[in-house]
């Protein structure tokens, strides 16, 4: 789960990691007054999850509240590269002495949490591991022993920060890495992880990600899971504890399995189609499941046809079958629907289809067939 | 023969008595797998139609002679679990818990790193060496004694492509699912280097997926150590970056793990690709000739 900006700021400050005051807004009027609040300068910033808000002009300056009203009023509901705005950060304005950068990720390859720092900050790190490797300090944590402050000094020394910025940076280093076990985080980047003026380190931007397998321990960014889910069948399913990724094709797709259904829409694309989503509606795809299943395929009118693809393993075809015939019954869909049983009880499941299943449903032979019957389908449905 | 699980395999399943645990249990048992113990915490003494129950893995081994163990317990409860096998010195943990948190499975596998102890999962459905045993949740139907082995992060997946290979006449030595999420047990390069070691196993099917880099070094390891030969396939290419396919592990980050680049790697390492189930198994059959 991808937090946005101020929920990261907001948890970055229960463990003491500076960040500037601020206020969330969702109007002009509360902009302005989150703008009186804090005082002085102000900056306005988008809250959407994609980067180059700035260049896109989503983070503007204001000098007064009845600046912070009109950049609010400017850049709610702005489209940045498909994101629309519907709330604002407004935080206190900063005096930048330097820009630098501070991550900790979980590291899949080395399976331990990796530790960056680096004094070039404020612009794409991807780019500053690319053409200055040197500028990038980069040091693997063993998760049984966690970050001692050791590790901080090294790596301080060696992203080269300013002397008396070190001190600070420290501290930002070891409370960001207390906040990726604490949130159970798999990513917290700071970037960029301010020098100010005054010299004091502070974070002013905050990415966050945090490990869904572990929410069930942090009820209260679980929470959270409501605000970051934009899409409305993606909101749907995840209330109906359907796995699901819409895309945005016009071939609807489900299947029993994740990799059965990642490979179904590999195979819809090779057909010359374009896969509408991602659905794998789990193992025991019972009557139920396939019901729920449909229910949040069908409320995608992009949705031209739909190709269900099922290997009968422990779950049986013919269950499945008598399932689909009871959802199709209760959601009376018309859209054409191929379906492909293969595996346990796949004749049987097959034969309850062809007998008793309204005429927009057909049966194919393979996982080949199906999807290219499946993208004719939908060609001829548009 | 097989790897990881065979005619020598003495099973004790952890969460024998939850209702997915004991369903599992007596169909690995139906299809000639040893099961020698369960375990549920305040149970000893019961027995699940014959398989006796025992408080703590330890006791387990000690009154069975237990050598591998399979977790079905929730995810809330399987960290432990896996702890408390790995502590009464099981040699094979094959965990199914789907749902274990990321953090932890690093420290998990940090602690694994330190003994000779094998771990198979979490999220995965097991292995099946057909004809001999079964640890896990696959649907036995699928399999056909043979000389193939397969190895593959996704469950239907792998059943999909074992009944494509299967309908061609070729079986398969023992099937492995080394699971769907980010940090595993073993890799594809642990399960690779017991293949290349199996006598019985004439070629190797990988099935990867997005996300993660196992699949491009299980690449650079075929080229450099392996005799047999190895088809590969790899789910995902119509998969956008950021977004979880169903497994916790299936996921493109930034620029790195997508199918097209897995692909790549590997033809460039020499190993073959299919694009589709079907079209694996034609390269199986054709290798083979």
């Amino acid at each position: 789960m991808d937090l946005f900006e101020y929920q990261g700021k907001q948890l970055f400050a229960k463990y003491g990691l500076a960040v500037p005051s601020g206020e969330v807004a969702d109007t002009p009027e509360q902009a302005k007054a989150a703008a009186e609040a804090i005082g002085g300068t102000v900056v306005v910033k988008a809250q959407v999850q994609v980067g180059g808000r700035g260049k896109a002009g989503g983070i503007k300056l204001a000098k007064d509240p009845d600046e912070a009203y009109a950049e609010a009023d400017n850049i709610l509901g702005m489209d940045i590269k498909g994101h629309v705005v519907k709330r604002l950060w407004i935080e206190a304005a900063s005096d930048i002495k330097k820009e630098y950068y501070a991550s900790v990720t979980f590291d899949r390859s080395a399976k331990k949490p990796l530790v960056m720092l680096s004094a070039m900050g404020g612009m794409d790190i991807e780019a500053v591991a690319e053409e200055h490797p040197e500028a990038l300090a980069r040091l693997h944590v063993d998760p049984l022993v966690g970050f001692q402050p050791h590790h901080g000094r090294w790596l301080v020394y060696h992203a080269g920060i300013d002397e008396p910025a070190q001190k600070g940076v420290l501290d930002a280093l070891t409370k960001a890495y207390e906040a990726f076990i604490g949130l159970e985080a798999t990513l917290i980047e700071i970037n960029p992880l301010i020098w100010t003026a005054d010299d004091r380190v502070v974070a002013l931007d905050a990415k966050v990600s945090i490990d869904n397998n572990a929410l069930y321990r942090h009820p209260d960014l679980a929470e959270l899971q409501e605000s970051v889910t934009d899409d409305e069948q993606e909101r749907m399913a995840h209330e109906r504890g359907v796995t699901y990724v819409k895309l945005d094709g016009d071939v609807g797709i489900m299947g029993n399995g994740a990799g059965i259904v990642m490979s179904s829409l590999d195979v819809v694309a090779l057909a010359g189609g374009k896969p509408a989503n991602f659905l794998d509606a789990g193992g025991g795809s019972n009557a139920e499941a396939v019901a729920t299943a449909l229910e949040v395929l069908l409320s995608d009118p992009k949705v031209k046809s739909l190709m269900i693809n099922i290997f009968g393993g422990i779950t049986r075809c013919d269950e499945v079958a008598e399932g689909l015939l009871a959802a199709l019954d209760k959601l009376g869909a018309t859209l054409p629907i191929v379906v492909r049983l293969d595996g346990t009880a796949a004749e049987a499941g097959r034969a309850i289809i062809a007998e008793r299943a309204p005429a927009n449903v057909v049966v194919e032979p393979t996982m080949l067939s199906a999807a290219q019957r499946a993208v004719e389908l939908a060609k001829e449905a548009s | 023969m097989s790897i990881l699980v065979g005619k020598d395999t003495k099973l004790v399943v952890q969460g024998v008595t939850g209702r997915e645990g004991q369903f599992h249990t007596l169909r690995n048992k139906a299809y000639g797998t040893n099961v020698v113990a369960g375990v549920t915490p305040g149970k000893a003494g019961q027995d699940v139609e014959g398989i006796p129950v025992f408080n703590t893995v330890r006791d387990a081994v000690e009154a069975t002679g237990a050598n591998t163990s399979m977790i079905f317990v929730p995810p809330r409860f399987a960290t432990d679990a896996i702890y408390e096998s790995l502590d009464a010195g099981i040699d094979l943990t094959i965990a199914i818990t789907e749902g274990i948190p990321a953090h932890d499975m690093m420290r998990v596998y940090t602690h694994l790193q330190r003994s000779d102890q094998r771990l198979l999962g979490p999220n995965c459905p097991g292995a099946i060496s057909p004809g001999e045993a079964t640890v896990g949740i696959m649907p036995t139907d699928v399999f056909t004694p043979g000389r193939v082995g397969i190895i593959s992060r996704s469950g239907t997946l792998t059943y999909q492509i074992s009944k494509e290979i299967g309908d061609l006449g070729i079986g398969q030595s023992t099937v492995v699912g080394i699971g769907g999420d980010p940090i595993v047990g073993s890799s594809f390069i642990d399960v690779l280097t017991m293949f290349e070691a199996d006598p019985d196993t004439d070629l190797v099917v990988m099935v990867g997926e997005i996300g993660g880099d196992e699949e491009e070094r299980a690449g650079e390891f075929i080229a450099a150590n392996m005799k047999t030969p190895v088809v590969g396939y790899i789910a995902g290419f119509q998969a956008p970056p950021g977004k979880q396919m169903g497994h916790a592990g299936a996921i493109i980050t930034g620029s790195s793990g997508t199918a097209q680049g897995k692909k790549d790697a590997l033809e460039a390492l020499g190993v073959r690709v299919g694009t589709n189930p079907t079209e694996v198994a034609e390269i199986v059959a054709d290798t083979l000739k």
